[in-house]
């Protein structure tokens, strides 16, 4: 439980620390450092397992179908990078507390700090690939957010985004290799991955899944040719540079190198792709680095080349080489988080970064001077300190690389000219930054010490590194072992760590990496000269071009389809439609099924002919509006007949009385429409269309066919066994309505008094004339509402309402029910409409459609409700028998209650919708069509 | 049998479709309209097609299967509403546009490039 304890902390701490913010900044940093101190107390009881070798594993299935489980896992190498995570966070926050200025929000600083601490923490310690890479992702979000932390600068914000850019990209990239790889071994889990190394290294998608991995390690790492996203990010407040780009979040990369190394390493793709593309960073960081003269730029390109450096050994393949990687990993961690914490605190006392600018400070500050040159001192690998260590043990790694024998010269060269290069830069650092003649032009003048406690975190971390370089075996022996044990998979090679090894080879790269970088630094004017004459790749540049063109490509695309026509859009979704459809049609092959077809009665028979016809007529006539109308009333009658022929009364009564109330809408359309549609398309277009129409509608006939001739079983059975017993009906589609999927029912009548208000609401405030004849030169008629029909239709009211009632009330046992009723009286009070004018029947109806919804809906939902107060599920209905006089035994069921809340919806929906229309031309509302003309 | 009802849906398919694509919002919805005929009819029809039948119980031998029935049952109301939410949208756009065209006025293509377009491509 201790280890998801580590990893959630941080997280539960971004959202307590930022409440003490009214406390002032130290109650934050102490806030803000709870969750690493208690994340460091809980691994502690682990250090016996994990120093032999052993791991901790906790387990928990999440999503077992895809292979996620939330799984973490202890090891030496989870718990080395876990420790430099937790341990210099802890110095960050200290150091963030003196750095950030008053009036900036450090509630905010630390709450995303801490997301990314525990986003880290939670790559190393995953048990479970995809937990690591959803991990992976937040530390690609929080550090977007924390580099763009003072966004008010555009730099900032571009820098942000191109380190998204980059890293999210490796991130897509390494979760497709992932995804391989799961594929191979069957499993995500580390342990079952780990142990499968030589079944993933034979498999065919071994290339593939090796480079999609290495894609997003080398993106997170800043290798070349992607390392240009590194120092673009130093836009980022110190701190951040300080923990993310030198300790944690650029290792995140050497560590999936790492810890996927007994899996994928040990090939020769592995030995080419990781060697060579670590030996270009190193080179090409170390030489970049000695020309910046912007403080952090110059840190930025050593981080670069010092990840270079880990990347090769990782790459090179020997046992010990990957010790070496391991150890350097600390080293770095440490000189490089206080050197950028150094030049922050410059930064911060003189108000620039610039080095031709700063010079002489030793005078100023002699005690972050001695810090930081300590620090720079390891960089360039001077005995005595850790960087030294590591970098013998690089150079003793790089005489034995197994390369072609015309080749082998090339590690060697490389690791020397690197090693010449970095003292420079990092004699440089020294000499330029605090002596080198007096400051020039300071914004700040002049530079004092900086507060007594941000000097604190650097004295630790420079502390450390004079620890581990006087006395390696006894500072970091043991959790080197442990880590290399679980990196090599328990093959850890003999090796020493002592201060010097004797007068070899290593040493003698080592004292002519010195002198030649001390020369170097002497003649830098004349090499600043040189350089000045080559132009600069402007990495930005290019990258900014790249995205603009794709942005550009994506627009060229969006805008091929998305031409803003309605009318090609439904094109293409038939198309598409048709294209998903046509292969798996074609593929049934013979589209009547086992039962055959049965006989056609004259009847039906001329019924199904009337229909087409009339459908065809009515795609002919759809240019004179009207007749096309009718036609389609027609469609609409023989589809009711139909349903009667099948035996489905209900569904019969329900299309008819549908078919009213949508060709009364149509109509009403019609009247403010222009009555005919112009002939527009091209004859190139009408065939097109003609084409789709025949493709679409013969599919349908085939698949109609193909299902209606298989022999079928159906759930039905279950329905029309219980719906007496258990829901009191007999009318089983009634009951299902009401009873059996009565909450899906619920839905569908909220679906409609939404579709009924957004009617209302569209239409409230819109004025629309219609036009003054049908378009065809007729004028409208000068009737008024004709008297045969005024008079016919007032006394079919009540006889409407009782026959809704009737059909309302026996709606659970024979055909009818809420859905119907509701219509059959919407359609008894849209005639009075039709009939009387929207003012006489406005006059007399007194309630208002939207109160009849509500009401609805809340009959319906009580009738849920009243469930739970006798403790049932939702919808539970109950029913009973009562003997009324007259009409005899008669049953009451709950659902009625239901059904009534139906009818009201329908009710009240439908007359929204029409009414709303009615009274949408100004005159139509007040005036008879008399008084309008 | 079969072959009559699929030819039915068929028809009522390519006549909807048909309209479906034409270019004024009236015969759009009469193709839509057209449309959900033959998707209630296909819903139904996979219940099969019985003769002489009922879904009440005691009231025959010859059950009809219910449930594709209250499914359809529900479509048809639905299917009003949302015929009637397309008209609607139709009348408004009459109402705004002084115009019937499915396309309502569009405003040019290329002026969208807004201000954070604008700093992602760095233009």
């Amino acid at each position: 439980m201790s280890l998801p304890l580590v990893v959630f902390l941080p997280f539960l701490g971004a959202l307590i620390a930022p409440l003490f913010a009214q406390g002032g900044r130290t109650a934050i940093a102490i806030a803000s450092s709870v969750p690493a101190l208690i994340g460091l107390a809980a691994l502690f009881p682990h250090w016996e397992t994990v120093a032999d070798g052993g791991s901790v594993l906790y387990t928990l299935n999440w999503l077992p179908a895809i292979g996620l489980s939330f799984s973490f896992r202890l090891d030496g190498l989870a718990l080395l990078f876990s420790l430099l995570i937790l341990i210099i966070g802890i110095l960050i926050i200290l150091y963030a507390r003196y750095y950030l200025k008053k009036k900036e929000n450090i509630g905010k600083f630390y709450a995303m700090l801490l997301c990314f601490k525990g986003s880290m923490l939670g790559i190393v310690l995953s048990g479970n690939l995809l937990l690591m890479m959803i991990f992976w992702e937040l530390t690609s979000l929080t550090s977007f957010l924390l580099i763009s932390f003072w966004n008010h600068k555009q730099d900032a914000r571009r820098g942000a985004r191109m380190a998204l850019a980059v890293t999210g990209g490796g991130g897509l990239a390494l979760l497709a290799g992932i995804l391989i790889i799961g594929n191979i071994v069957g499993s995500f889990e580390l342990d079952a991955v780990l142990a499968a190394g030589d079944q993933i290294k034979a498999h065919a998608m071994y290339p593939v899944a090796l480079t999609l991995v290495l894609l997003g390690a080398f993106t997170k790492s800043a290798q070349f040719p992607f390392h240009f996203w590194l120092p673009h990010a130093m836009q980022a407040p110190t701190p951040v540079s300080a923990y993310l780009h030198s300790a944690t979040m650029v290792k995140a990369g050497v560590f999936l190198m790492a810890r996927l190394y007994p899996a994928l390493a040990g090939t020769e793709q592995w030995f080419y792709m990781v060697s060579f593309t670590g030996m270009a960073t190193l080179l090409l960081g170390a030489y970049v680095a000695m020309f910046k003269h912007d403080l952090k730029g110059l840190l930025a390109h050593s981080t670069v080349s010092h990840l270079g450096l880990i990347t090769l050994l990782l790459g090179m393949g020997t046992k010990l080489a990957a010790v070496a990687a391991i150890f350097h990993v600390i080293n770095h961690a440490t000189f490089k988080a206080s050197l950028f914490m150094a030049a922050g605190i410059i930064d911060h006392e003189t108000g620039t970064r610039d080095m031709r600018r700063i010079n002489g400070l030793w005078r100023f500050m002699p005690h972050t001077a001695t810090l930081a040159m300590v620090a720079a001192a390891s960089m360039a690998g001077v005995p005595l300190l850790n960087g030294f260590l590591s970098k013998e043990m690089f150079f003793a790694e790089s005489l034995h690389v197994n390369l072609p024998a015309f080749l082998t010269w090339l590690p060697p060269t490389v690791a020397t000219l690197a090693g010449i290069f970095a003292v420079a830069y990092s004699a440089r650092f020294i000499h330029d930054v605090f002596f080198n003649g007096s400051p020039v032009n300071l914004p700040v003048y002049p530079p004092h010490e900086p507060p007594r406690y941000m000097k604190i975190p650097v004295e630790i971390l420079v502390f450390a590194c004079l620890m581990v370089g006087m006395f390696p075996a006894f500072s970091v022996g043991p959790l080197l072992y442990a880590a290399s044990y679980a990196t090599l998979d328990g093959q850890v090679p003999e090796y020493h760590l002592t201060i010097l090894h004797g007068i070899n080879l290593p040493l003698m790269m080592s004292i002519g990496a010195f002198i030649g970088g001390l020369v170097m630094y002497s003649q830098r004017h004349k090499l600043f000269a040189l350089h000045a004459r080559f132009r600069e790749i402007d990495e930005k540049a290019i990258f900014d071009k790249v995205v603009s063109q794709l942005a550009d490509l994506a627009h060229r695309f969006t805008g091929s389809i998305e031409n803003g026509s309605l009318q090609r859009y439904s094109m293409l979704l038939i198309v598409s439609v048709i294209a998903v459809a046509i292969v798996p049609i074609l593929s049934l092959g013979v589209f009547v099924g086992e039962s055959g077809l049965s006989p056609v009665d004259w009847p039906t028979g001329i019924g199904a002919a009337i229909l087409i016809v009339s459908a065809l007529a009515t795609a002919f006539a759809h240019r004179e509006r009207f007749i096309a109308l009718v036609l389609l009333s027609v469609v609409g009658l023989m589809v009711a007949l139909g349903f009667a022929r099948f035996s489905a009364p209900d569904l019969a009564m329900t299309q008819l009385s549908v078919e009213v109330v949508t060709i009364v809408l149509l109509m009403l359309a019609l009247y403010y429409m222009p009555s005919w549609t112009p002939r527009e398309s091209l004859a190139g277009r009408r065939t097109r269309d003609v084409i789709l129409a025949v493709v679409a509608g013969v599919g349908m006939t085939l698949i109609t066919l193909a299902m209606l001739t298989q022999p079928f079983s159906s759930i039905s059975d279950f329905f029309l066994e219980n719906s007496k017993t258990g829901g009191g009906g007999t009318n089983v589609v009634n009951v299902i309505l009401v009873d059996f999927r009565g909450f899906d029912t619920l839905g569908e009548i909220t679906v409609l008094a939404i579709a009924a208000l957004g009617i209302y609401a569209m239409l409230k405030d819109t004025a629309l004339t219609p036009p003054p004849s049908d378009g065809q030169g007729h004028a409208w008629t000068r009737d008024s509402h004709p008297l045969m029909l005024k008079q016919l239709a007032r006394p079919l009211l009540p006889l409407a309402l009782m026959v809704s009632a009737y059909i309302f009330l026996r709606g659970h046992n024979l055909p009818g029910g809420g859905f119907i009723a509701g219509l059959i009286t919407s359609v008894a009070l849209v005639v009075q409409y039709i009939a009387s004018g929207m003012v006489w029947t406005q006059d007399r109806i007194r309630f208002k459609y939207h109160n009849v919804i509500g009401l609805g809906l809340m009959f319906a939902t009580l009738a849920g409700v009243g469930s739970f107060i006798f403790g049932y599920p939702f919808l539970t209905s109950t029913f009973s028998y009562i003997k009324w006089p007259v009409v005899g035994k008669f049953e009451v069921a709950s659902a009625m209650i239901f059904d009534l809340g139906v009818y009201l919806t329908v009710i009240g929906a439908t007359l929204l919708a029409l009414v709303s229309i009615g009274r949408l031309s100004p005159h139509s509302a007040i005036k008879s069509p008399r008084e309008r003309s | 049998m079969e072959l009559v009802f699929a030819l039915v849906i068929g028809t009522l398919t390519a006549t909807g479709v048909f309209l479906l694509l034409r270019a004024r919002t009236f015969p759009v919805v009469m193709g839509l309209t057209l449309l959900s005929y033959g998707v209630n009819l296909f819903l139904f029809a996979s219940g099969r097609l019985t003769t002489g039948g009922q879904p009440i119980l005691g009231s025959t031998d010859n059950y009809t299967d219910p449930l594709p029935q209250a499914l359809v049952l529900t479509a048809i109301v639905i299917g009003f509403a949302m015929t009637a939410f397309l008209v609607v949208m139709a009348l408004r756009n009459l109402a705004d546009n002084d115009d019937d065209h499915v396309d309502g006025k569009q405003p040019k293509q290329d002026a969208h490039t807004s201000k954070l377009e604008r700093e992602v491509t760095g233009k």
